[in-house]
C-alpha cells in the first residue's frame, strides 16, 4: 500500500486520540469519586475516608499527568495536521476549545495543585471545595470537547460563506445545544464513571483476595459499586440515545454498525452476529432478532431505516448537485466582488451538497465533468469498512451489559452488608472483578472508534471530507512525528502502568486503628463541626 | 439590531489582538518562570534534596500556568483560524519538538520522586530540563521567524502551501530571538528562585539571574538594532484596507520593506514606551538582583517579559503572520479573524471567565506561598514532588 499524507495524518490523529483517551475516562470518573469520598470524610470526620482519598488520589495523580501531557497534542494538532479543516471551520469549532480552556481546564489544573499540596494548608471544607473544583473542571472539560466533536458529527448552527471560504456560525446557541453533543456528553462521562468504578472495584477486590486493607477495600467497594451500577445503567441507556440521534443525521454510520445492506420493511431486524462481505455488498451469514433494530433506532414500528445500498444511491444525487455548487463557487472565487447574482443564486441553491463534490476530487480534477463510474466510486467511498464497525459496536455493547451485571452483583452484596461473604465464599466473584479492570478501557476505545471511524470519509459530516482537510505536509514529516509520538507515548504508558502497579502493591495507609474501626453505627464526629484548622 | 453589533467588527478585531497578547504574556509571565526554573535545575542544585527544593517551588502551580499555553492555542483557533492553521502546520516539525518536550514536563514533575533510585531521579531531572529549555528556545525561534516572514502561499480556495523546511527556521536572526527568549525566561526563573528557594540555591540563582539579564539586555538591544537598521526587513500594506472587511487574506496588497517594522513608532512616538518598559524591566532586575528586595525584583522581571513580548506585537501591527514569498497573502488583524459574531461571543466568555481565573489563581498562590527549603521537603516527604 502506498503511504499518503491523508492516511498517515488520520493514523496519527487516531493514535494520539486513543492514547489520550486511555487516561481521560479514569480522570473524569475518579475525580468525582474522590470528591464523593472526601465529602463523606468532611461530613463524618472519620479519618479512614481521608486515607482513602489520599490513596485513590495518588493513583489519580499518576494517571492525571498523562492525560494532561497527551492532551497538549490534541489542542494543537488540528492546526498541525488539519490546516484546511482549521481554516474551514475555525469560526465554529475553535470557540468550544477556547471556552474549554477558560471555563474548565484552568479550574481543573489550578486546583489539582491544591488537591495534592493543600492538605495542611487548607481547612477541611476548603480542601473539599478544591477537590470538587477539580471534578467539576474535568467534567466541564468533557462537555466542551464533546460540543466540538458533536458539531463535527452534526454541524448545526453554521453556514458556508463563499467570500471567506469557510463555515461560519449562524447560531452559537444551536452549536451549544446540539442534541448530538448533549447525547455524547452524558454517554461519555457515564463511560468515564464506569471506568473509574470498575478500577476501584477491581483493585479493592484484589485487596480482599490478599486479605489486605479490608476496611478501606470494603468502603471503596460500597462507593464504587453504587456509583458504578448507576453509571453502567446510564451509559447503556444514554448510549441508546446516541444511537437514536445517529439515525437522525448519520444514517450511514448506523447502517454500517448494523451491517444492513438492504433497506428492510419496518421495524428492521437486529443482527446479533454477521459476516459482512464488503466486496459483494452483502452478509455471508447473519443471526437476526426481528424488530429490535427498528425499535431502538426509530422508536416506532413503521419508520423505515435505509440500508447501505440505498444510502449510496442517494449519495450519487448529492454528488451531482454538489458538483454544480463547486463549479459556481470556483467562478465566484475568481472575482468575489463582481460575481453575478445569478452565479451566487446557483451556488446558494446547491450549497448544502458542496461537501459531496469534494468526494470526487480524488478521482477527477473537475467534478462537473465526472463520469458515471467516478460518481459511483465517490459514492461508495462514503461507506466505512463494515466489519470493524459491526464488531467494535458489539464488543462495546456487550461490555456495557456486563458492567451492569457486575456492578449490580457487588451493589447487592455491599448494600446488604455482606461483602465479607464475597471474601469467604464467593472468591470467584472477586477474581472476575479483578480481571474486569481492563474492560472499560476496551469499551471506551471501541466507542471512540465507532463514533469517529463511523463518520468517515467525513471530517465534518456531509460538509468536508477528511481527504480535503489535511495540511501541506510531506509523507516524511508525518511519518517522523507519527513514529515520535508512538515511541514517546508508549514509553510513558509503560512507565505509568509500572508506577500504578507499584503504588497499588504498596496500598493505602491503614492508619493506627487499622482493621478494627469502630462500628459504622457510632458516628465519631459531628457533621456540623467547624472546619478543622491546619495542623 | 443584533447583540453582537454592539461592538464594531474592527474594534473587536483589535480587542482580540490585544487579548492574544494578554494570553501570550500571561503564558510567558507565569509558565515562563517554570521554564526558567526547569532550565536552571541541573545548575543551581546538586543534591537530591536541593533539587526537590527547586522543583517544589513550582510543583503545585506549574500545571495551572501551563493552561495559558493551551488557552492561547484555543483562543488563536477561535479568534484567528487562519493563523492557527498556517502557523502550526507551517512550523510542523518545530511544533512536534515543542510538544514532545512539553509532554516530558508534567510527567517529570509527577514521576520523579515516586522512586528513590538516584538514576531514575537524575533521568527525570534532565527530562525536566529538556521540557523547559527546548520550548523556551523554540518559541523564541518561532517569533523570530514570524518577524522575518514565513514562506507560505495561499491559493484561491485559501489552501496553504508551505515552502520552507525545518532547518530553514534556524537563521541567525531567529536564533538570536531564541536566545533572547531563553535568557529572558532563565532570568525570570532565577528571580523566582531568589524569592522562593532556600538561601544556598537562591544565592546561585542570583548569579545566573545576573548573567541572564545581561545577556537579555544585549540580545534585545541587538535585535532592535537589526530591525531598525533594516537588516531584518518588515512588511507594509500598500492597498486600501477596510478594517471592517470579512476575513480574506488575499484581498489586499503588501510588500516586504526594510525598516517597515519601525513605521508604527514613527507614526506614534509614544509607542517607544513599550520597548522602554522591556529595558526598564531588564535593567531593574539586573540592579535589584544585587539587593535584598526580593518581591520587587519579580515585579521588574515581569515588566521585562511583558515589554519584550509586547514590543514584537506592536512593531508588527497590523501584521500577525507575514508571508515572505507572497506578501499579499500575509495574515493581518483586519483580514484573518473569525466572524463578527464569534469574536463577540468569545469576548463575552472571556470577560466572564478571565477575572474568575485570575481570582482563583491568585488565591491558590496565596495559599501555597512561602519559602521552600530542605526542612519543608523533609516534613512533607510524602506529598512533595
Amino acid at each position: 500500500m502506498e503511504l499518503n499524507v491523508v492516511d498517515l495524518s488520520r493514523l496519527q490523529f487516531a493514535m494520539t486520540a486513543l492514547y489520550h483517551f486511555l487516561f481521560v475516562p479514569l480522570t473524569i470518573g475518579l475525580s468525582v469519586l474522590l470528591a464523593t469520598m472526601e465529602t463523606v470524610y468532611v461530613m463524618t470526620g472519620r479519618e479512614i475516608w481521608k486515607r482513602m482519598v489520599k490513596f485513590w488520589g495518588t493513583l489519580f495523580g499518576i494517571n492525571f499527568v498523562l492525560g494532561v501531557a497527551t492532551g497538549l497534542t490534541m489542542e494543537f494538532q488540528f492546526g498541525m495536521n488539519w490546516a484546511y479543516f482549521s481554516q474551514y471551520v475555525g469560526d465554529v469549532f475553535g470557540a468550544p476549545l477556547a471556552i474549554e480552556g477558560l471555563m474548565a481546564f484552568f479550574m481543573e489544573a489550578t486546583f489539582v495543585g491544591l488537591f495534592f499540596f493543600g492538605w495542611d494548608k487548607l481547612s477541611k471544607r476548603q480542601h473539599l471545595a478544591a477537590t470538587w473544583a477539580v471534578a467539576l473542571g474535568t467534567n466541564f472539560s468533557a462537555l466542551w470537547i464533546l460540543i466540538a466533536n458533536g458539531w463535527m458529527q452534526h454541524p448545526v448552527g453554521a453556514a458556508f460563506n463563499p467570500d471567506t471560504m469557510r463555515m461560519e456560525v449562524t447560531s452559537f446557541f444551536e452549536v451549544l445545544f446540539n442534541p448530538v453533543a448533549q447525547a455524547k456528553f452524558v454517554h461519555t462521562v457515564s463511560a468515564g464513571y464506569v471506568t473509574a468504578a470498575l478500577f476501584m472495584l477491581g483493585i479493592s477486590s484484589w485487596y480482599m483476595l490478599k486479605g489486605r486493607h479490608i476496611q478501606i477495600a470494603k468502603r471503596s467497594m460500597a462507593i464504587a459499586s453504587a456509583f458504578g451500577f448507576a453509571s453502567a445503567l446510564s451509559v447503556v441507556v444514554l448510549g441508546d440515545e446516541s444511537g437514536y440521534e445517529a439515525n437522525l443525521n448519520q444514517k450511514m454510520k448506523l447502517a454500517t454498525i448494523e451491517a444492513m445492506w438492504e433497506t428492510e420493511p419496518a421495524p428492521a431486524a437486529f443482527n446479533v452476529v454477521a459476516w459482512p462481505d464488503m466486496e459483494n455488498r452483502t452478509n455471508v451469514f447473519a443471526i437476526e432478532v426481528p424488530y429490535v433494530m427498528g425499535l431502538i433506532a426509530t422508536r416506532s414500528l413503521d419508520t423505515v431505516i435505509p440500508g447501505i445500498n440505498d444510502l449510496v444511491d442517494r449519495t450519487k444525487d448529492r454528488i451531482r448537485q454538489g458538483a454544480i455548487a463547486w463549479d459556481a463557487l470556483q467562478k465566484i472565487r475568481q472575482d468575489p466582488a463582481n460575481a453575478s447574482e445569478e452565479l451566487r443564486e446557483t451556488f446558494m441553491q446547491n450549497e448544502n451538497s458542496l461537501g459531496y463534490a469534494y468526494l470526487l476530487l480524488p478521482f477527477t480534477d473537475n467534478p462537473m465533468e465526472a463520469t458515471t463510474e467516478q460518481v459511483e466510486a465517490a459514492a461508495w467511498s462514503t461507506v466505512p469498512e463494515v466489519w470493524p464497525m459491526f464488531y467494535a459496536f458489539r464488543i462495546m455493547v456487550a461490555c456495557g451489559f456486563f458492567f451492569i451485571l457486575l456492578t449490580a452483583v457487588f451493589f447487592y452484596y455491599s448494600s446488604s452488608g455482606r461483602l465479607d461473604v464475597l471474601r469467604e465464599k464467593r472468591r470467584w466473584l472477586l477474581h472476575v472483578s479483578v480481571w474486569a479492570i481492563p474492560l472499560p478501557w476496551i469499551a471506551c476505545e471501541m466507542g471512540w472508534f465507532v463514533a469517529e471511524y463511523g463518520r468517515q470519509p467525513w471530517i465534518i459530516e456531509s460538509m468536508l471530507p477528511t481527504s480535503a482537510a489535511v495540511s501541506s505536509l510531506s509523507v516524511t514529516e508525518v511519518l517522523l512525528t507519527l513514529a515520535g509520538f508512538v515511541a514517546l507515548y508508549s514509553v510513558l504508558l509503560v512507565i505509568e502502568i509500572t508506577l500504578m502497579i507499584k503504588y497499588i502493591r504498596i496500598g493505602p495507609d491503614d492508619g493506627e486503628a487499622s482493621e478494627t474501626p469502630p462500628p459504622l453505627a457510632a458516628p465519631t464526629a459531628s457533621p456540623t463541626a467547624a472546619p478543622v484548622p491546619a495542623e | 439590531m443584533v447583540l453582537y453589533e454592539l461592538i464594531d467588527y474592527s474594534t473587536l478585531k483589535v480587542i482580540w489582538w490585544v487579548l492574544l497578547g494578554v494570553l501570550l504574556i500571561g503564558f510567558a509571565v507565569t509558565d515562563g518562570f517554570d521554564m526558567g526554573v526547569g532550565t536552571l535545575l541541573p545548575f543551581v542544585a546538586d543534591t537530591d534534596i536541593e533539587r526537590r527544593v527547586v522543583i517544589n517551588t513550582i510543583g503545585p502551580t506549574w500545571e495551572g500556568n501551563q493552561v495559558w499555553f493551551i488557552l492561547g492555542g484555543g483562543a488563536i483557533f477561535a479568534a484567528w483560524p487562519p493563523l492557527y492553521a498556517i502557523s502550526f502546520s507551517g512550523f510542523y516539525l518545530a511544533m512536534f519538538v515543542v510538544l514532545a518536550a512539553l509532554i516530558l514536563r508534567p510527567v517529570s514533575f509527577k514521576y520523579r520522586s515516586k522512586k528513590p533510585d538516584p538514576s531514575w531521579r537524575t533521568a527525570w531531572d534532565w527530562a525536566l530540563f529538556v521540557g523547559s529549555f527546548v520550548p523556551a528556545l523554540v518559541f523564541g525561534v518561532a517569533v523570530g521567524n514570524v518577524l522575518l516572514g514565513v514562506p507560505f502561499t495561499l491559493d484561491n480556495d485559501l489552501r496553504m502551501t508551505y515552502e520552507g523546511n525545518f532547518f530553514g527556521l534556524f537563521s541567525p536572526f531567529s536564533l538570536l530571538c531564541g536566545l533572547l527568549s531563553v535568557s529572558m525566561l532563565v532570568m525570570h526563573g532565577a528571580v523566582w528562585l531568589v524569592m522562593r528557594a532556600s538561601d544556598d540555591i537562591a544565592q546561585k540563582a542570583r548569579l545566573f539571574g545576573t548573567i541572564a539579564s545581561i545577556a537579555a539586555i544585549i540580545l534585545f538591544a541587538l535585535g532592535g538594532y537589526l530591525v531598525s537598521t533594516g537588516f531584518v526587513e518588515g512588511y507594509r500594506i500598500t492597498s486600501e484596507v477596510d478594517p471592517n472587511m470579512q476575513a480574506n487574506p488575499l484581498a489586499k496588497q503588501a510588500v516586504m520593506e526594510a525598516g517597515a517594522w519601525m513605521n508604527n513608532y514613527t507614526a506614534m512616538p509614544w509607542l517607544w514606551i513599550v520597548p522602554g518598559l522591556g529595558f526598564l524591566g531588564l535593567f531593574g532586575t539586573l540592579i535589584l538582583l544585587q539587593t535584598k528586595m526580593e518581591m520587587l525584583i519579580f515585579v521588574f522581571s515581569k515588566w521585562a517579559v511583558t515589554g519584550i513580548i509586547a514590543t514584537v506585537g506592536i512593531s508588527m501591527f497590523p501584521f500577525m503572520l507575514p508571508s515572505s514569498v507572497q506578501p499579499e497573502a500575509s495574515l493581518t488583524v483586519w483580514d484573518a479573524s473569525s466572524t463578527h459574531r464569534t469574536l463577540f461571543n468569545m469576548l463575552v466568555a472571556t470577560v466572564i471567565f478571565l477575572p474568575i481565573i485570575l481570582a482563583y489563581t491568585a488565591w491558590v498562590y496565596k495559599v501555597l506561598w512561602g519559602k521552600v527549603d530542605e526542612e519543608t521537603i523533609e516534613r512533607d516527604n510524602h506529598t512533595a514532588y
